[in-house]
């Protein structure tokens, strides 16, 4: 880790809004977090947590009424956040792809899978349509479309559901972006289908020196993938670290909870973990720790101050259990902690 | 297990008829096309115990939970409920003694309630319906009931559905099917559509109930994790066909079935062991136009001639069956 250059993507203090009648919704509050180049970070969160529009806002793709009310987007040492559209756009699928979640909403059902792969690679290269056809076919190849010549004249309809995702993946890494978010890739395909995406994802990714930003809901899949990950709790990171820290010492207590309440094959257990209650309405969130009403450990100062994100070993946390000036206090106040290291 | 299995499905099968119409067909000269849904699927689940269905969409396990409710006519076979056979009720009021002891839960708890009734008019309509109780007053006092069993305060019966979150709504789902005092439970996919640690709340429940109030559940999910923490029994479905069923600890530390195998090798490893999965390849195949002999065979890294050409029977394995050429061959 000696490297001097920036990350790849930096995320500084983000901050996404709904204005609404009723007041302003915070849906992404204070979000900062970084990838370095050819890194996989994996966001998790239960729905309604904001990880996608963290996705959607950094790619500049948030639907009215949402908008970015604070903070930066830095991509390779370029400040993007507050570009025009014009040229978002042209950041968007030359340096930044995309593979959402449906990938029959990516797809023109009226186009040929052809002709917007060609059109993409026309768009932002300079290809000619006869080579840009050629480079198609063999992107379809690579992504593994069996007889890509034949198919490349088809039309989404005509591809099952994994297949049109990696007709996304091969539209998405066409002209070699430095970063792929995708959204849920996996979430529509059935397991068996899910294994080859995962896979094919990561093996392209690497080959092309692409970064990751991988939304996702399922921590099966984070832990196959990413590098690191990042926990989202209503709108706000929780936790932040290298994979194995934070699904093996998982020290949040959210990210503990979500961990437990996971049922795993050959675990013996009559009871899941459950973390009681469920994620608060964006017109509800709590003061000061927004997990506090569902933590089994929250004190009372987590019912006032909103915990910042903090460095513990390597990951970093937003929570009071942390906070070192509160170290001493903590060890009389708190019951039999479910936590593996209190640090 | 002592007693007689409380359900018995034998050589379950449901085709569907997908054929274009009528004229279409006749000026082409088609035939009719079927679409066999589920093809002679067999089990039995034990009173009080759980069985799990699991297989990619499109199986037909959603199919076989509505055959053995009967919200569809079986094309061939057999379902008995408590020795009786279905298939000998043939009108609505011999049907409807087994209708009250058999209830369902759905996957989407935003579809299956009526967003137009208050939640205790949705909890008492089975209680209604099967003329249960007739008095308002003890009504009402069930429905609290209801309600607090499932986690509820019984001041939510005046709400509204879409004041619910997804979990909520799927705790009201499971109280209805309550309220009848069932003691079979069709539960398909009911946590899909639930964030892991709602799930996980869901799960508890219904295992808390099946414990005070000795159900049986058929549990039908995608998930095979899921399936693990809950089931009894798990039966694995392709295209339509049970190719495997064992009882769960026997069908996870020792999968028989090569598509059982791949299933389970393709479940993301959460253990970080840095274990290799082996890629499956290809995709389930269109059920209206299967393969011919074993429906996995082009899949199937074992298959050899005879996969091709003859359909596998199922063969019980101690307190299970599987269908595999190769398994019987004991080539795996």
């Amino acid at each position: 880790m000696a490297e001097t250059n920036r990350p790849l993507l930096e995320v500084r203090n983000l901050r996404v809004d709904f204005p609404t009648r009723r007041g302003t919704l915070v849906a992404v509050d204070d979000v900062s977090f970084e990838i370095r180049e050819g890194e996989v970070l994996g966001v998790v969160g239960e729905s309604g947590a904001g990880k996608s529009l963290t996705g959607s806002a950094i790619i500049g793709l948030l639907e009215p009424p949402g908008r970015i009310a604070g903070g930066e987007v830095h991509l390779a040492g370029r400040r993007i956040d507050h570009l025009p559209p014009e040229q978002l756009r042209r950041i968007r699928g030359k340096e930044i792809g995309m593979v959402f979640q449906d990938p029959l909403t990516s797809l023109n059902p009226l186009y040929k899978v052809g002709r917007q792969l060609v059109e993409t690679l026309m768009t932002h290269t300079d290809l000619d349509e006869p080579a840009a056809r050629e480079k198609a076919i063999s992107l379809l190849a690579e992504v593994g479309i069996p007889s890509p010549e034949v198919r490349i004249d088809q039309y989404p309809h005509q591809f099952s559901g994994g297949m049109r995702q990696r007709v996304v993946i091969a539209l998405a890494l066409c002209v070699n972006p430095k970063l792929i978010i995708a959204d849920e890739p996996t979430t529509a395909l059935d397991v068996s289908i899910q294994a080859q995406i995962i896979g094919l994802l990561k093996r392209l990714c690497q080959e092309h020196g692409a970064a990751v930003m991988l939304i996702t809901h399922d921590m099966g899949v984070i832990a196959e993938t990413a590098d690191r990950v990042a926990v989202m709790y209503a709108g706000r990171l929780a936790e932040i670290g290298e994979v194995r820290e934070v699904i093996q010492k998982a020290r949040h207590p959210y990210t503990h909870g979500l961990m437990g309440s996971i049922p795993m094959i050959g675990q013996e257990a009559e009871e899941l973990k459950q973390i009681e209650g469920s994620m608060p309405r964006l017109t509800e969130i709590p003061n000061g720790c927004a997990f506090h009403p569902r933590c089994p450990q929250s004190q009372d100062r987590c019912r006032q101050d909103r915990p910042e994100l903090r460095s513990q070993g390597t990951s970093q946390v937003a929570c009071w259990l942390f906070d070192q000036a509160d170290a001493g206090a903590r060890s009389s106040t708190q019951p039999a902690t479910p936590l593996e290291e209190t640090g | 297990m002592s007693s007689a299995p409380l359900l018995q499905v034998e050589n379950l099968s449901k085709h569907f008829d997908v054929s274009p119409p009528y004229l279409t067909r006749l000026l082409n000269g088609a035939g009719q096309t079927w679409l066999k849904a589920v093809e002679e699927v067999s089990f039995e689940i034990p009173r009080g115990q759980t069985f799990g269905l699991v297989g990619e969409s499109g199986c037909g396990k959603s199919t076989v939970a509505r055959l053995v409710v009967r919200l569809y006519e079986p094309t061939g076979g057999a379902v008995r409920f408590d020795g009786i056979d279905l298939a000998t009720l043939n009108s609505r009021s011999s049907m409807e003694p087994i209708r009250r002891r058999v209830q369902m839960i759905f996957q989407d708890p935003y579809a299956s309630l009526n967003p137009r009734w208050r939640v205790s008019d949705i909890i008492a309509e089975p209680i209604r319906t099967h003329r249960l109780l007739e008095d308002e007053r003890q009504i009402r006092h069930r429905i609290a009931e209801l309600l607090t069993q499932v986690s509820l305060s019984p001041a939510d019966g005046l709400k509204f559905p879409h004041e619910f979150s997804g979990g909520q709504r799927q705790r009201i789902s499971i109280a209805r099917a309550l309220a009848s005092n069932p003691e079979f439970l069709v539960c398909d996919e009911p946590t899909s559509a639930l964030d892991v640690s709602v799930q996980a709340q869901i799960l508890n429940l219904m295992k808390k109930l099946q414990r005070e109030l000795g159900l049986t559940y058929l549990f039908i999910s995608h998930d095979l994790a899921v399936v693990y923490h809950i089931s009894d029994y798990v039966g694995v479905m392709y295209l339509g066909r049970m190719v495997e069923w064992a009882e769960t600890r026997t069908l996870f530390s020792q999968p028989r079935h090569p598509y059982t195998r791949m299933l389970l090798d393709a479940i993301p490893d959460l253990h970080l062991s840095g274990r290799a999965r082996t890629p499956v390849a290809g995709e389930v195949p269109s059920p209206i136009n299967p393969p011919s002999g074993c429906p996995f065979h082009p899949r199937c890294p074992y298959a050899q001639e005879r996969c091709r050409r003859e359909l596998p029977q199922a063969r019980s394995t101690g307190l299970g069956q599987v269908a595999c050429h190769a398994v019987e061959e004991q080539r795996i």
